[in-house]
């Protein structure tokens, strides 16, 4: 009943804006010619309200909110970014603001006026050639810029960067640390996953043997970083907010970004005030249903908080025992030590047997 | 030339004399499957405004979800069905399904196929003084072909397992794996479909396109003296014919990967409990592919739209166009470059960063002439005498969205700003002001500026004004904030952020947003209104409302098919001519030889009277050319 109300108010409201459509154009009709003058005078005030009234809104809100949009930089390659995106800005805002209201002022300045008439300007070389040079030099200032700072970003990483595979998949994370024992990462394949074995480890490689898996990214503050990226099924991609890092994962093949973390988790607490608060890791390639909600936590550590807590994680060989049955026979006991499990025949003998019912 | 010409002209007046014969006789031929340009226009024009209708219903769901989170939608059920979950929400995997439609409907449909469609057909032979296009056959075939994929991706919104949700780019194994969405099973191989026969449509329209403009220029039309509005769907249609064949190579190859096992964008891929034995593919190779024509494509949607306004633009200033070899120059230059930054949508996505820097460099010198053709406007405003129709507000519009949105592209460009904004709503922000609004207002600005050659009649001003506004203010109010949001770091395609702590702000201005987007498609409404009322029962249109110089103001009110009614004419001065010293009226059409404008007339133009005479000069030279 509602409903038939409400539709038929709007039939009752459009039916009366269509009638007064219809005697103003009929009144149009019966004043004779009409002169689209008033409207002239009355659009050009308003490009000229409209340029001064969102120019001021935009600075205003820019400044006033200038916290709320802007994220705290947590990286040392996002610090220069960040100065080389507020360069562009700064360059840009000026432009903009100029090019805006000189545009909406001849809009409001040059309004027609029968008495009068256009100039008949076609060209004018000197300022064709000003506006195409200027702007070509202070893009090649800001391209220069940016291509130094890109190949310091991409550039190789150091060969003492702790490294930490990132493996995204449908609608989640995780990451694999080379373990404290060989500080390798293993060797994987796509075609070795299974239920408990997600990253693929190939237990073959005695790098894998003391790799564990973690549900947090933790990042060692002040030491420089690898991510290396893959993902099990279809595209995804690592989004740091804080530290300025992006890179797709990408099933099929490796991606890397390297990168130094700059403040732990407590000292970000302090500067920002919120004692609550987190680095997060966001997935920002379309990877299906569940995509938004891909989140992963992110703690930096001090150095020596991160080196204890690498220390602390069980390897994931050590939690998922009865793999050691892909363990070929001659490297079953490095395996153990190297994973941490103890050494002692009856346990091999169990996670064995174990792990043969499992794979029948 | 000559005889081309003859032959159509005799076959006009057979044309007419049937129609005088038999009144309305052949509905099928004169308004379904015509031959005329002129018809084949309003049929991209009207599909295009219900395609534009359809994509903006849609991106106003999704600004539903993202507004308003907690907001119950249970009213929509009628609509949506199942695809609002039991708590009222849209399904997470149909958001992203409305997300991916929007885009393909608003790039594909709306932007390229109803602009260039539209005007390209309505525009190339009247403003070159043509009876046709080269093809009319050929013409027709492309509004169908259109037609057929029309029809093909709007059955795909109404399938089951929901049309294609892998965003409008479908990258793959995403789009391939309909294991990974629902969508990416019939929907996206209707998809496919869809887009094959688009790519069809567009090729047989741009190779007619091109093919009039080199053959079928009328006596005098030199190509210095062409509107700016003719090299723009002249550029058009070269990257169109470029570019489209790649996408279609592209997307045959992943209709292989779907159907036929083969692996080109596939490999090592683990999904749904098993491995799959798909090795040795690239998804990187689909998004080089995909760009190759994708970039291109945002100038195929913008060049139209330049066009456009700057022939509106310098008519209601009253005003030659500024620069007018720089303009042209300026399009050469960006459809050129066009084809070499395909790579910058890429920077993050494991391409060699070495490619990285070259995509940097050629993306940053594009800005260049984007910045000339700025300029070029402003300055043609400049001490000028202007006149604010609608057409002439939308054009002015553009240019404050192309500055806009055109401005963030510098941050877009430069690689190493882009690793944080990558596939955040600044990007969003950037394209849909630089490539949607400012296409979306040429389209606005060419069909109320030649609405009156079109049907013959004048919409209503008023109207105008209002729809002007109301969508002028609120796409900036939807697009503005975007870059807040932006560049606090939110991603696009979420279907909410309160997953995160992160991007748990902005709850205010994506209302505000979503408010905004309400109202401007709300806005359209009055112009849907005024068009169809204004084709019914508006003001006759006098012959030359806007006193432009162009050859299409030369024909009658309703011209038949063929155009002129008598011979063809003649193209004796460039279409700038506005506000000329010494000239009678401010405008002096192209046809009228500088022989009848004596008291105007530059010291070389002089020199140009002498060969007018006849069939000598400057016309023999032309034909030489060819």
């Amino acid at each position: 009943m509602m409903s038939v109300i409400v539709g038929l108010g709007v039939v009752l409201v459009l039916a009366i804006l269509y009638m007064i459509f219809r005697i103003g154009n009929l009144v149009g009709l019966v004043k004779g010619k009409e002169t689209t003058d008033p409207y002239n005078k009355v659009n050009g005030f308003l490009f000229m309200a409209f340029s001064i009234l969102s120019i001021v809104g935009f600075l205003w809100y820019s400044y006033v909110h200038f916290d709320t949009y802007t994220l705290p930089v947590a990286s040392i390659h996002g610090g220069i970014t960040d100065g080389l995106f507020w360069l562009t800005m700064g360059i840009t805002v000026v432009a903009f603001v100029i090019i805006s209201i000189v545009m909406f002022w001849f809009t409001y300045k040059y309004q027609y006026n029968p008495n009068r008439r256009a100039e008949f300007i076609s060209d004018n070389h000197k300022l064709e050639i000003l506006w195409t040079v200027v702007p070509a030099i202070v893009l090649a200032l800001l391209i220069f810029r940016g291509l130094r700072v890109w190949n310091d970003i991409t550039g190789p990483a150091s060969k003492e960067a702790e490294v930490i595979e990132l493996v995204g998949q449908q609608w989640l994370w995780s990451a694999r640390y080379p373990g404290v024992k060989d500080n390798q990462l293993g060797d994987c394949n796509y075609k070795l996953i299974d239920a408990s074995n997600e990253f693929g480890l190939d237990l073959t490689d005695k790098n894998t043997f003391d790799d564990f898996k973690s549900l947090e990214l933790h990042l060692p503050k002040g030491k420089e970083v690898l991510l290396k990226i893959r993902a099990k099924d279809v595209l995804h991609s690592v989004f740091l907010p804080h530290f300025r890092v992006k890179m797709d994962a990408v099933p099929g093949m490796y991606t890397y970004f390297k990168f130094t973390p700059t403040k732990s988790t407590q000292e970000m607490r302090d500067e920002t005030g919120n004692p609550k608060f987190n680095y997060e890791m966001a997935c920002t390639e379309i990877c299906g249903k569940g995509h938004f909600s891909m989140r992963f936590p992110v703690v930096v550590d001090e150095p020596e908080v991160y080196e204890k807590w690498k220390a602390s994680q069980e390897a994931w060989l050590k939690l998922n025992p009865e793999y050691l049955a892909k363990v070929p026979s001659a490297l079953r006991e490095a395996a153990m030590i190297k994973s941490g499990l103890p050494i002692d025949n009856s346990a091999t003998g169990a996670a064995q047997l174990r792990s043969v019912s499992i794979t029948n | 030339m000559a005889t081309i010409d003859t032959h159509s002209h005799t076959e006009v007046h057979t044309h007419d004399d049937h129609e005088h014969d038999h009144g309305h006789g052949n509905f099928w031929t004169k308004y379904i499957f015509s031959e005329d340009h002129k018809v084949i226009a309003k049929q991209f024009l009207i599909t295009g405004m219900a395609w534009a209708l359809i994509g903006g219903i849609l991106s106003v769901i999704f600004r539903l979800q993202l507004g308003f989170p907690d907001a119950s939608l249970e009213w929509l059920r009628p609509i949506l069905g199942g695809w609002l979950t039991p708590e009222g929400k849209i399904d997470p995997e149909f958001y992203l399904a409305l997300v991916t439609m929007h885009g393909t409907i608003m790039v594909f449909f709306v932007l390229t196929a109803g602009l260039s469609g539209t005007f390209s057909n309505f525009l190339i032979p009247l403003q070159v003084g043509a009876r046709d296009m080269a093809s009319g056959f050929m013409n027709m075939l492309s509004y169908w072909f259109f037609f057929a994929s029309s029809a093909v991706m709007f059955t795909s919104l109404f399938i089951s397992t929901g049309p294609a949700a892998g965003g409008w780019t479908i990258y793959p194994p995403l789009s391939a794996l309909p294991q990974a969405i629902s969508g990416s099973g019939l929907g996206m191989t209707l998809w496919l479909v869809a887009m094959a026969l688009f790519i069809v449509s567009s090729l047989l329209g741009g190779i007619n396109y091109v093919t009039t403009v080199i053959n079928l220029r009328t006596k005098g039309m030199s190509f210095t003296k062409m509107p700016l509005t003719i090299w723009a769907f002249f550029f058009t249609a070269i990257i169109g014919i470029l570019s489209f064949p790649v996408l279609f190579a592209a997307a045959l190859l992943l209709i292989f990967d779907r159907s036929f096992g083969t692996s080109f964008y596939l490999s090592d891929i683990y999904i749904g409990g098993e491995a799959l034995p798909n090795q040795g593919g690239s998804p990187i190779l689909f998004q080089h592919l995909f760009w190759f024509l994708g970039h291109p494509e945002v100038y195929i949607v913008l060049l139209p739209a330049l066009g456009l306004s700057s022939e509106i633009i310098a008519t209601n200033s009253r005003k030659p166009i500024f620069g007018y070899k720089a303009m042209v120059g300026s399009m050469l230059f960006i459809a050129i470059l066009s084809f070499v930054v395909w790579a910058h949508h890429m920077f993050v996505t494991g391409m060699n960063p070495f490619l990285g820097s070259i995509f940097t460099l050629l993306t940053l010198i594009i800005a260049v002439p984007s910045a000339v053709k700025i300029f070029n406007y402003v300055t043609t405003l400049w001490k000028g005498n202007i006149i604010f129709t609608p057409a002439m507000l939308f054009s002015i519009g553009l240019v404050s969205f192309f500055l806009t949105g055109g401005i963030t592209g510098i941050f877009l460009g430069n690689s190493a700003v882009d690793i944080q904004l990558h596939d955040t709503y600044f990007v969003v922000a950037h394209f849909h002001l630089v490539m949607g609004s400012a296409s979306f207002f040429g389209m606005m600005a060419g069909v109320y500026h030649w609405f009156p050659k079109m049907f013959g009649r004048m919409m209503n001003d008023r109207l105008g004004y209002i729809h002007f506004w109301l969508t002028f203010i609120g796409v900036y109010l939807v697009f503005f904030p975007m870059h807040y949001i932006g560049i606090a770091g939110f991603p696009r395609r979420y279907y909410s952020w309160t997953n995160f702590e992160t991007f748990s702000g902005f709850a205010d201005l994506n209302m505000l947003v979503s408010i905004a987007a309400i109202i401007t498609l709300a806005a359209q409404f009055i112009f849907l209104f005024n068009f169809i009322y204004a084709i019914f029962r508006g003001k006759a249109a006098p012959a030359n409302p806007w006193n432009s110089n162009t050859l299409e103001w030369t024909t009658p009110r309703h011209p038949g098919h063929g155009n002129w009614p008598g011979e063809l004419p003649t193209v004796y001065r460039w279409p700038y001519d506005y506000s000329k010293p010494g000239a009678k009226e401010d405008f002096i059409p192209q046809h009228i030889p500088y022989s009848e404008t004596p008291e105007s007339n530059l010291p070389h133009e002089n020199d140009l009277i002498k060969l007018e005479m006849g069939d000598s000069g400057a016309i023999v030279v032309e034909n030489k050319k060819h």
